[in-house]
């Protein structure tokens, strides 16, 4: 059932929202609609949105799976689909209704506007996103195509490199220190403290540093470590390594802002509709696809539903309107709206719930926090005053890079024998083990030499290694100590 | 901002066709399916929905989804849901499941473990039937049979299919190419020295059609009383696999099927599949009946015969001795002997051909005890693995 969305009515719809964007104060890049089939948008999807992007088993994988789950009616498609380049590219499902296209365009405003001015994303250089994936997607597709390398070949290193990709220094506004920064700052770590009784008391050994180590600070970033690292590798690796690692960093963002992002997105779509002053045949989709989209889903957390019930709250306690829910049909006031642009240029999801997810809210949203218990999941807290505290901490864990454990390289050069030796920053969630095992045998394949791996399972300090003869898991070692040094 | 500065892109089918940049990617995760399919058969076909199939017919399997790993947290990771507002403490709210890898939104979404693939039975089959051969099979006079249709080699060509690309030789070409323009004194502004098309070298292949032996393959199976619903259905099963690893691997095969109880006859394939019987078990007749069959058409001198039998082995005592005579009889004309003995259940007082059986000592023989259905697709293997007798495959390939 096509309806043939027509080019020029689009174009007229658009005008009219773009007034209403810049009348609000919104700050977008130039907008680049493209109109597809379900075909098509299934295959932006498993490219997550890039008109070109390299080739891999796992994008054929992830097409076959959307496909499967929409064949069988399990799960629609998404409404839009939208990445953050400039200009910013949108893709239009040309099945979709006007009403549900024009509320996709809103939509996808509200993510132009986000991109452009959260911090976040201020490092991925959004004009060149497009030609960047192009890029990587030649020089990938030319090592596939050359005769001394081939697709086995390229395929086992992007394999291990995809294992690894999220293994990175999650937070950028912290600047990495530079290696002359990080030997002083060694230095300064053992200096003893100032002693004003230093005549009086017998002298104390000089304290001494191995500034020889590598890496003098634990390393998260582990495709970069390795592609600087060993020498075993031939330039292609090397390239291959940097291409997943920029991916992954361009990613980053939109993984750690993904509730405020869409949060922010449905305010706008909202706004901007109710002051278009539709027909009511199209007023009435608009609020029937609202509020599909924006609906709690029990049991689960959907970041459309908790970043709108968020920014909806920002409105209420920040703005004019006394405290009271504002009309979610009218507009935001001047004081409401600049602190929301505040917000959405300065945090990111774990800090927007960490300030913003108030107490009251959680009442009124029902969150509770369960843990696997035998065979069951069971809820451990609800919303009350014993259990506010822990949901949100439990729910800031469990959002973005929250969920990927903190892995870091402690030393390159363990036993003297080129061991790389790994340390899990262990929070109170162990790693699954399985998957553990399956990254360090990617680990060694990009090492070549022996994996080293510090966790804690079942409260208990474990070394899980693997090496020539395959994976191993050490008898307990003293926890929190320096370990086997 | 002004009207001019969005860009609408209209939609074109054209573009629709030329954009299925999904292809290779998903032509390439289908290998590894069927990797997988390959790595798990045996727990496949012991699904009765495959056995007595028609081979054109699409199965749905599900297969466990080809994994990336990625460092995730494991079972004892809390979480955060949405209530309906009367979420009490303690309250069971979910299972523990495995969780897919990589960071999604907040909350518990365990990922798809599985998920089904259509797959042709003709294409797990063949994988299926990948290693196996049969065994022994010799030169005889007359020959008639044709065996695997394979392709070989014959040269090489200046245009071809990438996946026919020879690595080697076009590098070759490039390098001689090189020095050839070295010696003709042309200079490159820089050392690059590219591929070009004229260098490129494709494997040329045709088809190949090996003249095998003549064989010819007897199916006997009990369907006496004793044999009840589950007996027949192990015995039917292995005997499908049988039929379809002929149908499927040699051309031009011969299938007998004989059916006996008391008494053996010749029957169809489709009664031999479908029809059940009863009476008391007299496995000498069916033997018997396969010699006559033997002597009147197939000419050990001419075929090469494999004979295969099965049975609950609870057999009339006093035909035991015919039995054994008759079995003997059968080794020295076939190839291979094959005998499985279906047992389901382990009560003791039912007899077991298979300790009779071991008074023959043909090396030609083999027997096999299927209890479960899982236990058909071994057996059947172990009967049939291609690496059994080295000189099978030498007395194969000689033609």
């Amino acid at each position: 059932m096509s309806t043939d969305l027509n080019i020029a009515e689009l174009k007229e719809w658009d005008d009219r929202i773009k007034e209403k964007v810049s009348a609000f104060g919104l700050d977008c890049y130039p907008q680049e609609y493209e109109l597809c089939d379900h075909f098509q948008m299934l295959s932006y999807m498993a490219y997550s949105g890039m008109p070109s992007h390299y080739p891999h088993w796992s994008y054929g994988k992830s097409y076959e799976k959307l496909k499967t789950t929409y064949d069988h009616g399990i799960s629609g498609l998404p409404y839009e689909m939208v990445i953050n380049s400039s200009p910013c590219i949108a893709y239009l499902m040309r099945d979709n209704s006007l009403a549900l296209t024009i509320l996709t365009m809103a939509h996808v405003y509200g993510h132009n506007d986000f991109f452009k001015n959260n911090f976040n994303f201020a490092h991925t250089r959004a004009e060149m996103t497009v030609s960047t994936f192009k890029l990587h997607a030649e020089r990938i597709r030319s090592y596939v195509e050359s005769p001394s390398i081939g697709r086995t070949e390229v395929e086992s290193v992007l394999d291990a490199a995809h294992a690894l990709s999220l293994q990175l220094n999650r937070n950028r506004a912290l600047r990495k220190r530079s290696p002359k920064e990080q030997v002083s700052a060694a230095i300064e770590r053992v200096r003893p403290v100032k002693d004003s009784f230093q005549s009086i008391h017998k002298k104390q050994q000089e304290p001494t540093v191995d500034l020889n180590k590598i890496p003098l600070e634990p390393e998260a970033d582990l495709l970069l470590f390795i592609r600087d690292n060993n020498r075993q590798l031939t330039d292609w690796q090397r390239d291959l390594l940097t291409v997943v690692h920029e991916e992954a960093e361009y990613f980053l963002p939109q993984i750690e802002t993904k509730i405020m992002n869409e949060g922010w997105a449905s305010f706008w779509h909202r706004t901007i509709m109710n002051s278009l002053g539709l027909p009511q045949k199209l007023q009435l989709e608009f609020l029937v696809h609202h509020n599909q989209v924006v609906r709690p889903i029990t049991g689960e957390i959907n970041p459309y539903h908790l970043g709108l019930k968020i920014w909806d709250d920002i409105w209420r306690r920040f703005g004019n309107t006394g405290g009271k829910p504002p009309r979610t049909d009218e507009t935001p006031d001047e004081k409401a709206r600049e602190k929301l642009f505040e917000v959405r240029e300065t945090d990111r999801d774990a800090s927007f719930l960490r300030r913003f997810l108030t107490d009251e809210l959680m009442q009124g949203l029902g969150l509770f926090r369960y843990q696997a218990r035998g065979k069951d999941e069971v809820v451990t807290h609800v919303a009350n005053d014993d259990g506010y505290d822990t949901i949100r901490q439990t729910l800031i864990d469990n959002v973005g890079m929250g969920a990927v454990p903190v892995i870091k390289i402690e030393d390159a050069d363990f036993g003297r024998s080129r061991t790389l030796y790994l340390k899990h920053y262990h929070d109170g969630r162990d790693l699954e083990l399985d998957f553990a095992e399956k990254t360090l045998e990617h680990l060694f394949f990009l090492w070549g030499r022996p994996i080293v791996l510090e966790t804690i399972m079942n409260d208990r300090g474990i070394l899980l290694s693997f090496d020539e003869d395959g994976f191993d898991t050490k008898k307990h070692i003293q926890v929190n100590e320096g370990l086997l040094r | 901002m002004n009207s001019s500065d969005t860009i609408f892109r209209p939609y074109s089918s054209s573009e629709s066709l030329r954009s299925d940049r999904s292809a290779g990617d998903r032509q390439r995760h289908r290998e590894k399916v069927l990797e997988s399919i390959r790595d798990n058969i045996s727990d496949l076909i012991a699904e009765e929905a495959i056995i007595g199939q028609s081979s054109d017919r699409i199965v749905k399997i599900p297969i466990r989804s080809i994994r990336e790993y990625r460092f995730i947290y494991g079972k004892n990771s809390p979480g955060v849901g949405t209530g309906d507002g009367d979420t009490a403490e303690g309250q069971v709210v979910g299972r523990a499941k495995g969780r897919e890898p990589g960071p999604g939104p907040a909350g518990n979404q365990p990922g798809i473990d599985y998920y089904e693939t259509d797959v042709t039975l003709d294409e797990l089959i063949n994988i299926m039937f990948e290693d196996l051969a049969l065994p022994n099979l010799e030169q005889k006079r007359l020959r008639q049979v044709i065996s695997e249709r394979t392709f070989k080699r014959r040269g090489y060509r200046q245009v071809g299919v990438h996946a026919h690309l020879d690595k080697k030789r076009s590098a070759r070409a490039r390098v001689r190419r090189k020095m050839a323009s070295k010696r003709a004194g042309i200079e490159r502004a820089d050392d690059r020295f590219p591929f070009h098309q004229d260098d490129l070298k494709y494997r040329h292949r045709v088809p190949d059609m090996k003249p095998s032996s003549n064989a010819v393959v007897i199916c006997i199976m009990d369907t006496s009383g004793s044999m009840d619903t589950m007996k027949k259905y192990l015995a039917r099963s292995f005997f499908f696999l049988l039929h379809r690893f002929v149908c499927t691997r040699y051309q031009n095969v011969d299938l007998v099927f004989i059916a006996h109880h008391t008494q053996a006859r010749e029957v169809t394939e489709e009664e031999f599949f479908h029809k059940g019987e009863s009476g008391g078990t007299m496995i000498s007749s069916g033997y018997n009946k396969a010699l006559e069959v033997i002597r009147d058409r197939y000419h050990p001198d001419h075929w090469n015969i494999y004979a295969f039998h099965c049975s609950d082995g609870d057999n009339f005592e006093s035909d035991n001795d015919a039995t054994l005579r008759a079995a003997g009889q059968l080794c020295e004309v076939c190839n291979l002997f094959g005998y499985g003995e279906i047992k389901p259940y382990t009560l003791h007082y039912e007899s077991s051909l298979i300790e009779i059986f071991e008074n023959i000592e043909a090396s030609n023989f083999q027997a096999v005890m299927i209890k479960r259905k899982e236990d058909v697709w071994p057996s059947f293997k172990a009967l049939l693995k291609r690496e059994r007798l080295p000189e099978a495959t030498q007395g194969e390939t000689v033609a």
